[in-house]
């Protein structure tokens, strides 16, 4: 057997709220072999995205364990959560996050940036990535020139830029119309087709259906796991 | 990394112009107004030195006091305590390196068609001596043309300006109360003194000579000054002391009777008022301080306001993996820049209003290499030092909340 790339044990995350403590996610457990491709679906408040953020290392739980690649990160410190959310995953939120001010290359190039990359090949991979989501003739232009769809695909390239081997995606086609979605979509395809683990959260049946795998929650708990019975041809 | 950094700061400061350049302005003023009050500041105290090191080093001056018989004090209409004796003998104290009568008036000068009047100083060649006083034209006179009154003057270069033009005023005869006076020898400029007198306005003559023909004193062989340059800095209260008890002794004045003379330290004078400019400088410098200070605050202000602004902005580059240090790094980067670049701005604006102020008013004003190195060294450091709690707040978010901000 494989090592996983993300096995979570007894995972739990409460927020403090004025009301005490909220119980978002309640000990989930989930295994994550390399070249998988999951969706997250269930309905609003129950945990998906307190979960990502946690598989994201964004956040870090309140219970139980997160190995990310053989390693345990529920106690690491938050510059080896910040090493690991630049090296190892990339993250693709629902508003895509690009900052406003940069070249849709330097968007693109910023990971590098804090993994210590020098220029000319900053430039060089960030081309190279705009070129795979189609958006090369970009390269120059400020986030604001492009449409939904295109940006999401320019966040993509940036989450793609540091060759992760997992990308994390809370409901990348959330803001986008269903026929970009379908793009964002086929993007995703292509990359897990390149043997890239993917786990995306969507509420949409038909997006999940492009997943291999469908993971269900309700009220911070899985409620069901299986895969998708029609894969797409 | 850096040159990326350096790039995104750059950046950053051009988003808000105009915010950026407000605050810089402030640093601009600060560091401008160090710069100026320096300037002036080290320029005041260079006169001052200037001036003292004119003047002569470790001088002291006694003067004729009144004396008291038997319960009458003569008051300054009697004839002067002092003579010339005197003098003689505190030239054989230990410490003493020269000593010289002198016996002072302000008079008429004629020179063919020319008059001036200017101070004429009775005294002997130790004078020239004491005060360290060059002659850059002819001659200096001798102890022999003291001996024997000689009608000779040295005369300063004011004098020598005035009166005889362009004339070279050596071996030229003037009056002086009507009497004739060869010119042997012009002094060499000395520029003003700290009370502001015009210091080469002065003809030095034979003491004997001013006292015969000049002054016409009744009292011959007395004076009303003495003056006295001891050999060191550290030797003038002991020869000051040994002085008071030389004069004491040769005028005979029993314990518990005054003094009959005065002495002022001239050195102690002029350090005094040294020290007077040297504290002004530094209290002006302090002065100018505060706007710094009040520069690096705005600095603070707007760096604070950036970061709850681009709260959003700092959660995306955690979230792809800014470590805390880089943001920190960040944030610091762009106050020291913007600190930097006020400093430069107000370190040329500084500069140019201090030479302005120089050529406009003639106010001597020094630049050194110096300040500008502080006022740079205070730029990077203001910029840390406000920019860090700002920068500190950065990168201490937490990337989901950050990220969640709107
Ligand atoms: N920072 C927080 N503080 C307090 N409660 C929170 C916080 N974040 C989320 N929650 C609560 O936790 C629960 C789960 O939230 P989460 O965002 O994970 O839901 P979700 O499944 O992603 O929903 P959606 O489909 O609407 O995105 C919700 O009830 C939410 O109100
Ligand atoms: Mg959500």
């Amino acid at each position: 057997m494989t090592e996983s790339v993300i096995r979570v044990v007894g995972l739990g995350k409460s927020y403090a709220t004025a009301a005490g403590l909220f119980p978002a996610l309640k000990g989930v457990d989930l295994d994550i072999q390399p070249g998988e491709y999951i969706a997250i679906m269930g309905p609003s408040g129950s945990g998906k995205s307190t979960f990502m953020n946690l598989l994201g290392c964004l956040d870090t739980p309140t219970m139980g364990d997160y190995f990310l690649a053989g390693n345990n990160v529920a106690h690491m410190d938050k510059d080896a959560l910040a090493i690991l959310r630049n090296r190892t995953l990339g993250f693709v939120f629902q508003g895509f996050n690009l900052l406003p001010r940069m070249s849709l290359q330097d968007n693109v190039a910023l990971p590098l940036v804090y993994a210590g990359v020098d220029k000319e090949t900053r430039q060089a991979r960030a081309r190279e990535l705009l070129g795979k989501v189609g958006l090369g003739q970009y390269a120059e232009s400020l986030p604001s020139r492009i449409s939904g769809g295109q940006q999401q695909r320019v966040a993509i390239a940036r989450a793609l830029v540091n060759s992760p081997r997992l990308i994390l995606a809370d409901e990348p086609t959330g803001n986008l119309d269903s026929h970009t979605s379908e793009e964002i979509m086929r993007l995703f395809g292509e990359l897990n087709a390149e043997g890239i683990t993917i786990v995306l959260v969507t509420h949409e049946p038909d997006i999940a259906a492009h997943a291999k795998r469908q993971v269900k929650f309700l009220d911070g708990q899985i409620i069901s796991d299986h895969l998708t019975e029609h894969a797409p041809a | 990394m850096l040159k990326a950094m350096l790039g995104e700061a750059w950046l950053a400061m051009g988003a808000n112009r105009l915010r950026t350049a407000l605050t810089m302005l402030g640093m601009v003023i600060g560091v401008g107004a160090v710069v100026i009050m320096m300037a002036i500041g080290q320029g005041a105290q260079y006169a001052v030195q200037q001036t003292i090191s004119t003047m002569g080093s470790n001088l002291f001056i006694v003067l004729s006091g009144s004396f008291t018989t038997a319960g009458v004090r003569s008051g300054s209409a009697g004839g002067p305590t002092l003579n010339v004796a005197d003098g003689e003998a505190m030239a054989e104290l230990d410490g003493v390196a020269n000593v010289a009568p002198t016996h002072q008036g302000s008079r008429q000068l004629v020179y063919g068609a020319q008059n001036w009047s200017t101070q004429v100083v009775g005294t002997t060649p130790a004078y020239l001596e004491a005060r360290a006083w060059n002659i850059v034209n002819g001659a200096g006179f001798g102890d022999s043309d003291v001996r024997s009154s000689t009608r000779v003057a040295i005369i300063g270069k004011t004098v020598a300006e005035n009166l005889f033009g362009a004339e070279d005023p050596v071996g030229k005869t003037m009056r002086i109360q009507q009497n004739p006076f060869l010119v042997i020898g012009v002094l060499g400029s000395k520029g003003q003194n700290l009370d502001g007198r015009d210091q080469d306005d002065t003809v030095i003559i034979p003491l004997t000579t001013a006292q015969r023909k000049v002054f016409g004193t009744p009292f011959l062989g007395s004076v009303r000054m003495i003056m006295v340059q001891a050999d060191s800095a550290e030797g003038m209260p002991k020869v000051m002391d040994n002085v008071t008890s030389l004069l004491r002794q040769r005028h005979r004045l029993r314990e518990g009777t005054p003094d009959d003379f005065f002495m002022r330290n001239l050195s102690a004078a002029a350090e005094s008022e040294a020290e007077t400019t040297r504290t002004m400088s530094i209290l002006l410098g302090a002065i100018a301080s505060i706007s710094l200070l009040v520069g690096g605050i705005g600095i603070m202000n707007i760096m604070l306001v950036s970061v709850t602004e681009r709260t959003r902005e700092i959660g995306i580059r955690m979230a792809i993996g800014a470590r805390q240090k880089d943001i920190l790094s960040q944030f610091l980067l762009e106050a020291v820049m913007i600190s930097f670049a006020g400093c430069l701005l107000g370190l040329l604006i500084g500069l140019a209003v201090a030479l302005g102020i120089n050529l406009f008013t003639g106010m001597v004003i020094v630049i050194s290499g110096s300040a500008a190195l502080i006022a740079f060294a205070v730029a990077a450091g203001v910029g840390i030092f406000f920019g860090w709690y700002p920068a500190q707040k950065a990168a201490q978010l937490d990337p989901i909340e950050a990220l969640r901000y709107q």
